[in-house]
């Protein structure tokens, strides 16, 4: 039986087959490791479909490009790490302001700085949030194997073309270049969410910024009939900059809540051994295979551990979290950082004193060893 | 009269200060744009920021008001998605040459299909009359309190370095040849750049001492020649204006069309 | 072709900004500023249709009406 729909790959390459199945038509990048991969596969596989791909002269041209694409009605990608991740910032500041529907791909490495290119961190979680300046909310979505990392690229399309919104996927390095076997989804087996275009007919005033009764603002694409203003400035709702303190109230209250007032919509998520856990631990990302791993060899041995593997980080789901951990005696972070998501478990939690960290900072993939010496640590036991 | 056909009235009179220049290169713009005859859907606007990029929100186009510096690499993006659309760039000389340069120069390398006019006031304008690379030596600006030290460049030698097959520059005073450039310039099928000499009475002529509007524009009348001519051979301080270079050459988006046919008959779905 | 003659002067005061661009390069001195700073024709007989006011003008505050040719 032929199964050519079976690949074993890197993730970075899983990653760019979300991204066509999700309907990708538009990429432009530039090269940084562990990420560059996912330039060189869309720059074979774009063109041999129709679509574009571009390199450009730097990540904050990039940023702009998908920008400036996805307003004529592609469906629109870049990938980058750390110190790109960083330039992209004010560009991704404009598709949050400006409600533009793109994915943004971070395979992190060792940071700050040029840090360590060719290895391990997660070092960006709290920069995916806050890296932009001002008020604001993002998504940002993870996985820590190649099956999921299909499936969440096309979420990310999903979600980003839902609320009009820059749609983070933050993966890592060991996730992006390890080798793994891909299952391809038949055409149709997930869902995809279509670019929503306004009904509006040409020479009837068209309102880019207007929120339909469910909250959608559909849109209308460049060179098509409906001529308005796109700006980064503080905007009335067809796109002319205002510093009215009403509409720069409402506006900013819009762009927050759209993403906040929908975290049960946009939260992915899987547990393991949730249910009567003693010790739970919370990861993500690669990190999650090794915490994953020790649950499982504890389990058969009696010991009540769980894993709760986060699939969204952003907005982060407090009240999940919350509920995961109310039975919990301990609370596990498991992450290559010095505490980012931790710190978010610490306040989503009703004891934050239950929560620890084990974590591994030093470029090195954080083993299953490492957490059960950290484990044993928190249990008094000794290594 | 006919272009007002193009502007959005409701936001008029305009930001721009009594005199500045911008208004006039506007005008002109969209002289140019109605001589040409095209369906105003067709067309996208794509500018950064400074007192330059406001012109995007008066006229009605498809309009992108970005960031400083970056119009061109969103044009770019607008422009190789939808390569049949008309891209028309205007921004300062700060937001084009200094945080835009290198965007500027990799934009007439690819020579993809974008009209590049850099309204050139030689100040920042809008964020009070700092000095900018147009600037020039020995010129006053809010920070260059001792008189400015740095050089400017030539933007049309800039241009053609990089790679630009229309390179062009005129002044507000010359209105006539003005509308007539930015015409071929869009009209070009290449990357296009179109320098304007621009008066800033409020701060670059206030500062420096060039007088009013009306002065400024004297001065752009005297101090500017056609290019070649015997005025310039005997006085070489004198700015040329006029079409320096024009030529066709593989334009990016139809080389990439290229690529995409090349793919697509390679790769047997 | 018979030389184009001039209907008016349409002026827009709100939009007028005072700038004095058209009124110093009007070749024949046909404009000038009133008392609040707004163009006028002072000596509209003198127009000689060139439009070049309507071409500077950075405000799109002026423009030349030509009478329309018997032919």
């Amino acid at each position: 039986m032929k199964k050519d729909n079976i690949k074993f790959i890197q993730g970075n390459e899983a990653c760019v087959e979300g991204a066509l199945y999700a309907g990708l038509d538009f990429f432009a990048g530039y090269p940084i490791t562990p990420s560059t991969e996912i330039a060189e596969l869309l720059s074979y596989r774009l063109p041999q479909r129709g679509g574009k791909f571009i390199q450009m002269e730097d990540e904050i041209a990039s940023m702009s490009a998908i920008i400036g694409a996805s307003l004529t009605g592609s469906k629109v990608m870049t990938a980058t790490s750390g110190p790109g991740f960083s330039l992209m910032q004010e560009a991704l500041g404009y598709a949050i302001m400006a409600e533009i529907p793109c994915v943004i791909v971070n395979v992190q490495r060792g940071g700050p700085s040029t840090g360590i290119p060719t290895h391990v961190s997660q070092g960006d979680v709290y920069q995916a949030r806050w890296g932009t300046h001002g008020d604001h909310a993002i998504v940002t979505i993870t996985a820590s194997n190649h099956q999921d990392v299909f499936e969440t690229t096309v979420h990310a399309f999903n979600i980003s073309e839902t609320y009009r919104t820059p749609v983070i996927l933050l993966y890592d390095e060991v996730v992006g270049h390890m080798r793994e076997r891909l299952i391809v989804p038949k055409k149709g087996e997930l869902p995809l969410v279509k670019r929503l275009r306004t009904s509006v007919k040409e020479g009837v005033d068209y309102h880019p910024y207007l929120p339909r009764e469910d909250g959608r603002l559909p849109m209308s694409d460049f060179g098509g009939v409906h001529r308005y203003n796109v700006t980064g400035l503080f905007h009335d709702m067809w796109g002319f900059p205002s510093d009215n303190p009403k509409i720069v109230h409402g506006l900013l209250r819009h762009l927050v809540d759209k993403i906040l007032n929908n975290v049960n919509h946009i939260t992915r998520y899987k547990e393991y051994y949730l249910t009567d856990a003693e010790i739970v631990l919370i990861s993500y990302g690669s990190s999650a295979r090794s915490a994953n791993h020790v649950v499982f060899s504890r389990r058969p041995r009696g010991e009540r551990l769980g894993l709760l593997e986060l699939q969204t980080l952003w907005p982060f789901p407090y009240d999940l979290v919350r509920e995961k951990c109310s039975k919990a005696k301990y609370i596990v972070v498991v992450e290559m950082n010095m505490g980012q998501i931790m710190q978010e478990v610490r306040r989503a939690v009703d004891h934050p004193e239950k929560v620890f960290l084990a974590n591994r900072i030093d470029g090195v993939f954080i083993t299953p060893t490492d957490i059960r010496n950290i484990l044993r640590l928190i249990q008094g036991k000794g290594v | 009269m006919a272009i007002k056909d193009y502007i959005r009235e409701r936001f008029f009179p305009h930001i721009w200060c009594p005199g500045c220049g911008h208004g006039t290169v506007m005008n002109s713009l969209l002289r140019a744009i109605d001589s040409l005859g095209m369906s105003k859907n067709e067309i996208v606007m794509v500018s950064g920021i400074g007192c330059s990029s406001r012109i995007s929100g008066y006229v009605d186009f498809h309009t992108l008001h970005t960031l400083h510096g970056r119009a061109l690499a969103f044009a770019t993006g607008v422009k190789l998605s939808r390569p049949e659309l008309n891209l028309i760039v205007p921004m300062g000389d700060g937001d084009a040459l200094a945080i835009g340069g290198n965007h500027f120069i990799h934009a007439a390398r690819r020579n993809i299909d974008l009209t590049a006019v850099v309204m050139n006031n030689r100040i920042y304008g809008m964020t009070g009359g700092q000095y900018s690379p147009l600037s020039g030596y020995g010129t006053l600006a809010t920070t260059a309190p001792y008189t400015n030290i740095d050089y400017s460049f030539d933007t049309v030698k800039l241009a053609m370095a990089a790679g630009a097959t229309f390179v062009a520059r005129s002044t507000t005073y010359h209105v006539q040849q003005l509308t007539k450039i930015l015409k071929q310039a869009i009209l070009h099928e290449g990357f296009s750049v179109v320098e304007v000499l621009t008066q800033c009475p409020t701060y670059f002529g206030r500062k420096n001492r060039e007088g009013n509007a009306v002065d400024m524009m004297e001065s752009f009348k005297k101090n500017t020649t056609p290019i070649g001519s015997k005025a310039k051979v005997e006085n070489p301080d004198l700015i040329e204006r006029g079409i320096f270079i024009q030529k066709e050459l593989p334009e990016y988006c139809s080389e990439y069309e290229k690529i995409i046919k090349r793919a697509m008959t390679k790769f047997e779905t | 072709m018979a030389k184009p003659k001039l209907k008016g002067h349409l002026i827009n005061p709100e939009w007028c900004k005072g700038c004095g661009i058209c009124v110093h390069f009007c070749p024949k001195k046909v404009l000038e500023l009133n008392d609040s700073d707004k163009v006028f024709p002072a000596r509209s007989s003198e127009c000689i249709c060139c439009k070049l006011c309507e071409l500077r003008c950075p405000d799109f505050a002026i423009e030349i009406e030509i009478e329309q040719d018997e032919q």
